[in-house]
């Protein structure tokens, strides 16, 4: 009798298939791994487990985790707790999605080409950009593409990246430019913004772009205007805006600020947080650097009796056609994460995403006037989104300890990345939190600080 | 399936209709003027759909039955191991206790993520025969990269600044040499043997102290393993350079081999092919990145470890070639790995790679008489067919490879690797049962007669799928990336 439900093939099976191969055990098929190679006894794996076993033992590893389903979280820094509509769940649930590969076989893979040329639709719709690829791993690497892709558009190796671009987006940036021999230089932050004097000084013939986060770490919504205006002093060098794709329910569009690449992550939208993975990167650019984008796109043509259909194209960008000469060496992009977004902005469409964003304005808003009249120390330098700093006077780890105690996950403790910003918390509020757990959060904080 | 055209879903929007549902605001509205400055508010709303719940799960069911997954049918895509991907994995990793957690929440709040991402470690280790992994990296293009800037960090670390250059054979994934340029290095090419092996003199030929790595992929691309691994090793070692493993092929050598001990220093693992991921239609992927212990230093922060007072992230880390993606990896899927190698055991991973050899052996020799071999050696879990002798009759191997969709069967991966013309490249997978491979088998006996009595059938082909052969030309010179309505 077989052992494992995923494995088919029985002992009479077996003896068939090796009489057809021409050998007298299974052994003999590894006779070229040389003896000094060979792996002896059993692997050092944990054991097996019965289904019903492993999903109570794997329930157990969960049930250790506090989640943000049953404990309120005012943490976001990148990674939000948002609406999901269910649909969304169901969508990606269709193992007609999730079970297949890449769709390199057009005839049979068209549900999957027109989900991502959709897609693709909305990410343009979103940031008023005329190309968006089939997605990326995350936001932090879609930037850290776009810096490559602006080096090799530009062919300068100076990165100038706003010290307001999330701290972990800046270091990813930093590796893939080390791999490049790319020059980092950060501008630095005035008022909660890129210090745009200190840009002005640093834009010069050898840049090849200056990345900027909209609305940036601090929650703040820079200006883009002007950057835009700094940035392309020199001819060559293009602006990189990294958005919250919610955020652009509400704010202009960086394609109608003159961006030239617009890169992102979809987690907010239909992608829980996960612990961080995988959410799904977004890449968009202008018509003109089309044949310079990473990744997958997928375009719209006719078959052989007119009727319209989709395939991928541009192939010649990468790495299974160019090798060595790629656009980018990513393959494995983060499919079914786009569609999960894409159900997502479907579902909530055009007023929905609108009035999402706005409920995030307004209940952020809320929290920092709550907080006000507590006498909390809350630093509102710029315009801000959804997210803002408080001042705590006091280690962020104690004071999210006492939050927690209290029924909260707090806030994202700034210091731990930024010396700046010691003991200051980045408070997230979405539109989840309803107006009861801002008012019992903001009761909660300011009992731990007046402590 | 009949031919039918599937509207996009912006062509079903019709203004007024909604398909969400959020609470009515409960906080003071004030208006968005005061709040944000007038050039940075939108006057324009996106244009996305307006449609109703029903419609949107009408038009993506439409959708999902306009394509092929594992689940629909065999799937012998040649390097993508698409084998069958368990359900429990998807229960498991939708939990709340995992899905729903923030990657900056403190330590103590998610000691159960960190145990299974330390639990997983441990046994990708044990797999591999390395002596430290990272849970970091994103895909197997991504976890090559962050594999050479190991390397080359502990080559910098050594002043061994003129290590510039990484080998890899001309039978190699596109991805290798794309990986080698995006992190500084220049790829070189050595070529295969007679056998479909590295020949030992060519890489004598190219390798030298301007040599930082070798990148292989062992079994190979053709499937064959690299019975002179050890030879190759040295080679390597002796010059200086660190030995790459592609581990795009895992799925042939649980239990059988293991890349630490054939002398390889650097490893990364394709969790969405060999640990059953699943694919999710390109994406999203897991390439964790073994190291042996003079590389560890070097792997990206942080990691995870076990200390006394529970499991915590290590971000002190002075050598760490830095951050190569946010967080810490692509956890969703690291937990389906991890579920999948709990519901298998050492002894079900073992017996996982035994059967995708046989599955492999056996098809191939199904297939043999009936279409040209290159090589003709026993395979590992994959192997290469050539359709050479059907092109002399008009036939080409893209034409075998659309035959077959009227049979609801993917075809194998085609023209590659580059080194065999009219390449297929076929992997069943353990997960495939006889009845299944002897169905294959007998189609593709049937295309290869159709080849040579009604060529016609063939080179027409599809007959029965929702699309006919599209104009790949027309999409790449007049580029339509997206939807335009038409007013």
């Amino acid at each position: 009798m077989n052992q494992f439900r995923y494995l088919p093939i029985t002992e009479q099976d077996r003896k068939e298939m090796l009489e057809v191969i021409g050998v007298d055990s299974t052994e003999a098929l590894f006779s070229d791994v040389p003896a000094s190679v060979r792996f002896k006894g059993e692997l050092d794996v944990e054991e097996a487990l019965a289904e019903g076993d492993l999903f109570k033992f794997m329930s157990q590893l969960a049930n250790k985790n506090v989640n943000t389903k049953e404990t309120p979280s005012f943490l976001g820094a990148g990674v939000y707790d948002h609406y999901i509509p269910s649909v969304v769940n169901h969508v990606i649930s269709r193992s007609e999605f999730y079970t297949a590969y890449t769709p390199y076989q057009p005839e049979i893979s068209q549900g999957e080409l027109q989900a991502i040329f959709e897609f693709q639709t909305m990410i343009c719709e979103l940031t008023g950009m005329d190309v968006a690829n089939s997605s990326m791993y995350d936001g932090p690497t879609a930037l850290a593409e776009a810096a490559l892709m602006s080096a090799g558009t530009t062919r300068k190796k100076k990165i100038l990246v706003s010290k307001a671009v999330h701290p972990e987006a800046r270091a990813v940036v930093q590796s893939y430019a080390t791999g490049q021999h790319l020059e980092v230089i950060e501008v630095p932050i005035k008022d909660g913004c890129t210090d745009l004097e200190a840009l002005e000084q640093l834009v010069d013939g050898e840049t090849a772009s200056v990345l900027i986060q909209y609305p940036n770490f601090y929650g703040h919504i820079e200006p883009l205007k002007e950057i835009e205006a700094l940035t392309h002093q020199s001819k060559k060098a293009m602006l990189v805006v990294s958005s919250n794709p919610l955020a652009l329910g509400l704010l202009t569009p960086p394609g109608q600020l003159g961006a030239d690449i617009v890169v992102g992550d979809c987690q907010p939208l239909g992608i829980p947080a996960s612990f961080g993975g995988p959410h799904c990167g977004y890449f968009a650019t202008t018509k003109k650097n089309m044949r310079k984008v990473p990744g997958r796109l997928v375009g719209q043509t006719v078959d052989e009796e007119g009727q319209r259909g989709f395939v991928l194209t541009l192939q010649a960008r990468e790495q299974h056609i160019r090798r060595d000469k790629a656009t980018s060496n990513i393959c494995s992009n983060q499919a079914l994460n786009a569609l999960a977004s894409s159900v997502a902005m479907t579902a909530l469409g055009k007023h929905g995403l609108q009035e999402m964003a706005h409920q995030n304005l307004q209940k952020a808003h809320y929290a920092v006037k709550l907080m006000k009249e507590k006498g909390l120390d809350v630093k509102l330098e710029a315009p801000f989104f959804n997210e803002f700093v408080v001042y705590c006077g006091r280690p962020i780890t104690e004071v999210n300890r006492q939050l927690l105690d209290k029924g909260f996950i707090g806030g994202y403790d700034l210091g731990r990345t930024e010396p700046d910003y010691k003991d200051h918390m980045l408070v997230a509020v979405t539109e989840q939190r309803s107006a009861k757990e801002i008012e019992a959060f903001v009761d909660a904080l300011g009992g731990v600080l007046h402590d | 399936m009949t031919k039918t055209d599937q509207p996009l879903i912006f062509e079903y929007s019709k203004p007024g209709r909604i398909g969400y549902s959020l609470p009515d605001l409960d906080v003071p509205e004030v208006a968005v003027t005061e709040l944000v400055p007038e050039d940075y508010i939108r006057t324009e709303a996106a244009e996305l759909p307006e449609v109703s719940e029903l419609q949107i799960m009408r038009h993506y069911t439409a959708l999902s039955k306009r394509n092929h997954g594992v689940d629909s049918g065999f799937y012998p895509l040649g390097s993508c191991t698409m084998k069958y991907n368990p359900k429990i994995n998807e229960d498991v990793a939708r939990l709340p206790g995992l899905a729903h957690i923030h990657p900056y929440q403190s330590e103590e709040t998610v000691q159960g993520a960190l145990e299974l991402m330390y639990r997983l470690q441990k046994n990708l280790e044990a797999i591999t025969g390395m002596d430290e992994v990272t849970l970091q990296p994103a895909a197997g293009a991504h976890g090559e990269w962050t594999g050479l800037m190991i390397i080359r960090a502990y080559h910098e670390a050594n002043g061994d600044f003129q290590r510039t250059k990484v080998i890899v054979p001309d039978s190699a994934h596109g991805t290798n040499p794309a990986s080698a340029t995006v992190a500084g290095f220049e790829a070189v090419t050595v070529k295969s043997n007679e056998k479909g092996l590295v020949d030992l003199e060519d890489l004598k030929r190219v390798v030298g102290d301007d040599t930082a790595a070798l990148m292989l992929t062992n079994p190979n691309t053709l499937g064959f393993f690299e019975e002179e691994i050890v030879e190759l090793a040295a080679i390597v070692h002796d010059a200086g350079g660190k030995l790459y493993y592609d581990g795009a092929n895992t799925n042939a050598i649980m239990g059988i081999a293991r890349p630490g001990d054939m002398g390889f220093d650097v490893v990364h693992l394709n969790l969405h092919k060999t640990f059953t991921g699943p694919h999710g239609g390109g994406g999203p992927g897991s390439g964790p990145v073994g190291v042996k212990k003079e590389l560890a230093k070097y792997l990206p922060k942080p990691q995870v470890i076990k200390t006394e007072e529970g499991y915590r992230f290590d971000e002190d880390r002075p050598n760490a070639i830095g951050r190569v993606k946010p967080y810490y990896g692509n956890f969703g899927i690291n937990v389906r790995a991890y579920t999948y190698i709990r519901t298998m055991g050492p002894k079900g991973l073992a017996q996982v790679s035994q059967d995708a050899v046989l599955n492999a052996n056996y098809l191939f020799r199904r297939l043999a008489p009936y279409y040209d071999v290159p090589f003709d050696h026993h395979c590992k879990h994959e192997f290469i067919i050539s359709g050479k002798r059907q092109k002399k009759l008009g036939v080409r191997t893209l034409d075998i490879a659309k035959r077959l969709l009227d049979f609801d069967f993917h075809p194998p991966t085609i023209y590659f690797p580059l080194i065999v013309d009219e390449a297929m490249m076929i992997e069943p997978t353990e997960t495939e049962s006889k009845e299944t491979l002897d169905a294959f088998a007998e189609t593709m006996i049937q295309i290869a007669k159709e080849a040579e009595e009604t060529p016609e059938v063939v080179q027409e082909a599809p007959h029965h799928t929702v699309i006919s052969r599209l104009d790949e030309t027309l999409a790449a010179r007049q580029p339509v990336l997206k939807y335009e309505k038409v007013e």
